[in-house]
């Protein structure tokens, strides 16, 4: 089996109006890779990873996800997204995670879970209750299934978000600082529901200012600044050894 | 007493005419104002324009006059010109009209929606129509539900206006029995009618709003 890379990117530009925010940035990502994007706020951290999954369209360069191309650019210079049909089956191989968490207040946690699952994948409630229970004794919050998000603390929100994502089953989860809404003493209960997904070897895209976590569980981290992946290694050198002053100034701001 | 019995049988075929026009109103106007706020919020600007002009047209001049010219002038405009009895007449002015009030109202109440629910829809695979139909409009509902309350309550007295059609709807009824018997009484049972109908919205209201707020 040849090794195809889960997520490829490659040179992608971005701006917003007048704003480069995204200035040629290229990451291939492997299967089962867990990659922690790190950075100072404002580096395009979030803007890549909307691009990756189609929130935002990018102005150069290409995107190939799972050997399917989602973008490319020809010679010319002029960007081709794939056409509408292919883009949702290609960005539905993926799932994202928010900050803000995003579910669905109407909804409870459970419908949360298979409103997608039915409505987009046309699957029965039958066949995909068990599958949502499973999720959510996964994620320890069985005992909420038939709650509203408005009763859960933000931990518990996101560990249903993921429940959600992981719903459809997608093979690679995004996250965009998944951690960033929550009390401090709130993040373990997320990160833990994160690290196991990682054993589980899911292919995973982890924006986070999480230090400790990107040095235990991350495969690589890149370190974004000024809309450039400035260093990109992995992890346990990383932390050891950064080589960019950029990237040593940062960590040292964390610590 | 006796003699708001005796009444009771004509303002009651009013009160008819009034829940008919009510009704009718409220069924057709509420999926055009949708359909309305939909096109007005769409990315064809031209489109979202014309509806834009269409609303203002339809908030901008007075319900009675559009009735009058449903009625009276229609039949003279070239192409499209159609004489209409004065129900139906009555019925179009109605829904046109309100149509561009609740257009407004789903409009702000679907702007309200967080884009992070539009952004967690896609995400998931949701096309935009299961977007609106899932995620977005079950909770504009809820959000639209006091604005849609007073509308609806203005509607129930709004009917009073196709009197100028000369149609007997209850207030009618009323005025021709006080000019007949030389009585107020009339007046006074008509407005306990439009109190009554409006006492049942209110109340219908209140249990909406209930039932939804159990996400709060
Ligand atoms: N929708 C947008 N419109 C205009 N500017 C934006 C938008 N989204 C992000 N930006 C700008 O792009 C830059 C990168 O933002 P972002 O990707 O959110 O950075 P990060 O996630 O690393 O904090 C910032 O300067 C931000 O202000
Ligand atoms: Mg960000």
């Amino acid at each position: 089996m040849t090794e195809q890379a889960m997520i490829r990117a490659v040179d992608l530009h971005k701006h917003f109006g007048p704003v480069e925010v995204l200035k040629g940035v290229s990451l291939d990502v492997n299967k089962g890779e867990v990659i922690a994007v790190i950075g100072p706020s404002g580096s395009g951290k979030s803007t890549f990873l909307r691009c990756l999954i189609h929130l935002e369209t990018i102005h150069r360069g290409t995107i190939e996800i799972e050997g399917e191309t989602l973008v490319s650019t020809d010679a010319g210079g002029h960007c081709h997204y794939a056409p509408d049909a292919d883009i949702r089956r290609i960005c539905g191989k993926m799932g994202m995670v928010f900050q803000h968490f995003n579910l669905f207040p109407h909804l409870t946690v459970l419908q949360n879970i298979i409103e997608a699952p039915m409505t987009v994948k046309g699957m029965s409630r039958d066949e995909i209750v068990p599958t949502a229970e499973a999720l959510l004794k996964k994620v320890g919050l069985f005992d909420k299934r038939d709650v509203f998000p408005s009763r859960l603390s933000g931990g518990q929100k996101q560990r249903v978000a993921i429940a959600r994502a992981l719903a459809m089953a997608p093979d690679i989860l995004l996250f965009d600082e998944p951690t960033s809404a929550l009390d401090p003493e709130l993040t373990g209960e997320v990160l833990r529901t994160m690290r196991e997904l990682a054993e589980e070897h899911m292919t995973m895209v982890v924006v986070t200012h999480e230090m400790a976590f990107a040095r235990e569980v991350a495969s690589r981290v890149i370190f974004m600044d000024g809309g450039n992946i400035v260093e990109e290694r992995p992890a346990q050198e990383f932390f050891a050894a950064p080589e960019h002053p950029r990237t040593r100034a940062f960590l040292e701001n964390m610590l | 007493m006796n003699y708001v019995l005796d009444i009771l049988p004509p303002l009651l075929e009013g009160t008819g005419v009034t829940l008919q026009v009510f009704a009718i109103t409220l069924v057709l106007s509420i999926p055009l104002g949708l359909a309305l706020a939909l096109l007005r919020i769409s990315r064809f600007g031209f489109v979202s324009g014309l509806v834009n002009g269409y609303i203002w047209l339809m908030r901008g001049t007075p319900l009675m006059l559009q009735m009058l010219f449903i009625y009276f002038a229609l039949p003279f405009v070239p192409v499209i010109g159609i004489r209409l009895p004065d129900f139906p007449a009555a019925i179009m002015a109605f829904v046109l009209n309100y149509a561009a009030y609740f257009a407004e109202i789903f409009r702000a109440g679907i702007l309200s929606i967080d884009r992070g629910q539009y952004e967690g829809a896609r995400v998931l695979g949701f096309t935009y129509p299961q977007t609106m139909r899932r995620i977005v409009l079950p909770q504009v509902i809820k959000r639209i539900l006091p604005p849609m309350s007073n509308e609806t309550i203005t509607l129930v007295k709004d009917t009073s206006l196709i009197y100028v059609l000369a149609m007997n709807d209850l207030l009618r009824a009323a005025r021709g029995i006080v000019q007949r018997d030389f009585s107020t009484t009339p007046f006074v049972v008509a407005a306990a009618f439009y109190l009554i109908m409006t006492l049942v919205l209110t109340y219908g209201f209140q249990r909406l709003e209930k039932k939804y707020a159990v996400y709060d």
